[in-house]
């Protein structure tokens, strides 16, 4: 599992810069971001590297924000990749709160999050699914 | 001194020794006396008052707006038939409109800073001054000082009443009374350690700010002083603030509430239960009421102090609002005084907020939001006039993030939500917002309201 920051944002001008502009500062690079647009307020989620010195670099500017562990699935690079993974899900009786995916060196990772992160794991095991862990994440950077 | 109408019973002095040497009252008599016998005490002195007030022409013509006289005061609850009076009243009448003996018998003048027109200006006699040492050293004495203590008052001396006021208290009590007053803390730390003070009073912030320094120096407050029991007052504070400088100054801290038209400290104060403050009835009549119907509310509801003096010569005042808000805690306190407990104060009357007919005080929006220790203790109340009606918008800062579910925030917000439509019968509006965006600068926290409303 990796790693996540996840960043209260108040839906009014100039809040997702501010996060930014902070972890610009701190010299924290990204690696993929996701917000959902909802009426008042959402939620920022980030894969960065150095997740933890970001994480108190926020803290320590003001920022409400969490640290959780996602897990984060690398995915072959054909049709349907997708699908049988959410599928293995799926017939395990698991549901996902929120997946987002991206693209590093030509392979898909696909970042989620679920009520159930044991049975999940056990889901990844029996369909030998690759997963990728912060470290490798880094180097990639 | 040389008044032909004595308002009061006089009280019988304790010797320096402090009175029954080990008796945990300074005057055990009347703050053990039975209610019955209390109350029968306070209308003898509530008649008294009336009757006096009738040398104010102040009081003549408000008794003769309402129809009443002196003889109308037959029971406890007859105070209600009386006139209230207020600061503009004392403001109006300045300065010395509301005297009811001659000024040659007075021996004391205290007056408030006058912020918006005149000042308010509070006459003593000599017997008032004695009563005041007598109220302040009862309250001294109750949180445990005793004549072998030493006192330091680091209050304004002058005319704010919290200086004058503990010096002849802890003097009245026997204490070696130093009296420091406020500022220079480098100073006051010296004195601390260098004449052995375990009493001390001061303002809540002050407190805090003696920590700081002593810190700073090295000084470790257990360690290098003696300092045992800390009289707090004058400033609002909460339960925690209490007990982080207990906590940090290894003392016990008592709160303390006076108000200068009353007297100034010495009206009501905590005792060492540390649950709601013992105000003294044989000087008062104590009333907690609706702010707007004026009616009283009953024991244990939130409500405006009004107080009525039964126990002052030169400048007795009827049903005083004091605009403070609080209420009475109801039962018995287990250190055996029959007087009343008032809980913490809890603001001010000007603060309360009308909505659909409801009275709300912004006090009750920010007890249930420090509830929530993911809210940071920033909030700001709007209220404005839309389509449906008028409405209340709250927007509260989220401190810290518990939850990477956007679910689990909606579910946040609707147990705020909630909570706060129990408190206040009144469902608001709820935003959540940044931390940082509602934070004032200035160290008073000003009144969170913001009234956009249409007036019809």
């Amino acid at each position: 599992m990796i790693h996540q920051l996840s960043i209260f944002l108040e839906n009014t001008s100039g809040t997702l810069i501010t996060v930014l502009q902070q972890l610009k500062k701190a010299n924290v690079q990204l690696i993929s971001m996701t917000i959902a647009d909802t009426a008042e307020y959402g939620i920022l989620r980030i894969i960065c590297a150095e997740p933890l010195r970001a994480c108190d670099v926020l803290k320590e500017a003001g920022v409400a924000v969490a640290l959780s562990d996602v897990f984060a699935l690398e995915l072959d690079n054909r049709p349907g990749a997708g699908a049988d993974v959410v599928e293995a899900f799926s017939a395990a009786g698991i549901s996902l709160s929120y997946i987002y995916t991206f693209h590093m060196r030509g392979k898909g990772i696909m970042i989620f999050r679920t009520d159930n992160a044991e049975l999940a794991a056990q889901v990844i095991t029996d369909n030998k699914f690759l997963t990728i862990e912060e470290e490798e994440l880094e180097k990639w950077v | 001194m040389n008044t032909n109408q004595d308002c009061g019973v006089s009280t019988p002095l304790p010797h320096r020794e402090g009175q029954g040497g080990g008796s945990p009252y300074f005057n055990p008599e009347l703050e053990t006396m039975p209610r019955t016998e209390l109350e029968a005490l306070q209308l003898e002195r509530l008649q008294k008052t009336v009757r006096h007030c009738m040398n104010a022409e102040f009081y003549r013509e408000k008794f003769a707006e309402l129809g009443i006289t002196p003889d109308d005061i037959q029971s406890l609850d007859d105070v209600r038939k009386l006139p209230f009076t207020t600061k503009d009243d004392l403001r109006e009448h300045y300065p010395f409109g509301l005297a009811c003996v001659p000024l040659r018998d007075c021996t004391r003048l205290h007056s408030s800073s006058g912020t918006t027109g005149n000042p308010t200006v509070v006459l003593h006699t000599q017997r008032d001054l004695d009563e005041w040492a007598n109220a302040v050293a009862r309250c001294l004495w109750m949180v445990g000082s005793r004549p072998e203590d030493v006192f330091q008052n680091s209050a304004g001396y002058g005319m704010f009443t919290a200086g004058l006021g503990f010096q002849y208290g802890a003097e009245k009590v026997g204490m070696l009374t130093v009296p420091a007053a406020a500022g220079n803390t480098l100073r006051q730390i010296k004195f601390i350690r260098d004449f052995g003070t375990n009493v001390l009073h001061a303002i809540p912030s002050y407190a805090s700010r003696i920590y700081e320094v002593m810190k700073e120096q090295g000084v470790d407050p257990r360690r290098d002083t003696q300092l045992r029991i800390l009289c707090i007052g004058a400033e609002p504070h909460s339960e925690e603030q209490r007990q982080r400088i207990e906590q940090n100054l290894g003392v016990k801290a008592y709160n303390s509430y006076g108000i200068s038209e009353m007297m100034g400290p010495g009206v009501a104060f905590e005792c060492q239960q540390q649950n709601g403050l013992h105000i003294w009835e044989d000087y008062f009549i104590v009333e907690i009421i609706d702010p707007v119907t004026l009616e009283p509310v009953p024991d244990g509801q939130l409500g405006e102090l009004v107080l009525t003096t039964i126990n002052r010569e030169a400048m007795p005042l009827l049903r005083y609002r004091t605009r403070d808000l609080t209420r009475i805690l109801p039962g018995e306190c287990a250190c055996g005084r029959h007087h009343r407990r008032l809980a913490r104060l809890q603001g001010r009357s000007d603060d309360m907020i009308i909505l659909k007919g409801v009275n709300i005080f912004p006090i009750q929006i920010e007890k249930i939001l420090l509830k929530f220790k993911e809210l940071s203790t920033d909030y700001l109340i709007t209220l404005e006039t839309k389509e449906e009606g008028d409405v209340m918008t709250i927007e509260v800062e989220l401190s810290q993030l518990f939850t990477d579910d956007y679910a689990q925030l909606k579910n946040l917000e609707r147990e705020i939500t909630r909570q706060l439509k129990d408190e206040i019968l009144i469902t608001p509006r709820l935003r959540l917002v940044n931390k940082g965006t509602l934070a004032v600068s200035d160290e008073k926290k000003a009144v969170r309201v913001k009234d956009l409303r249409k007036l019809f």
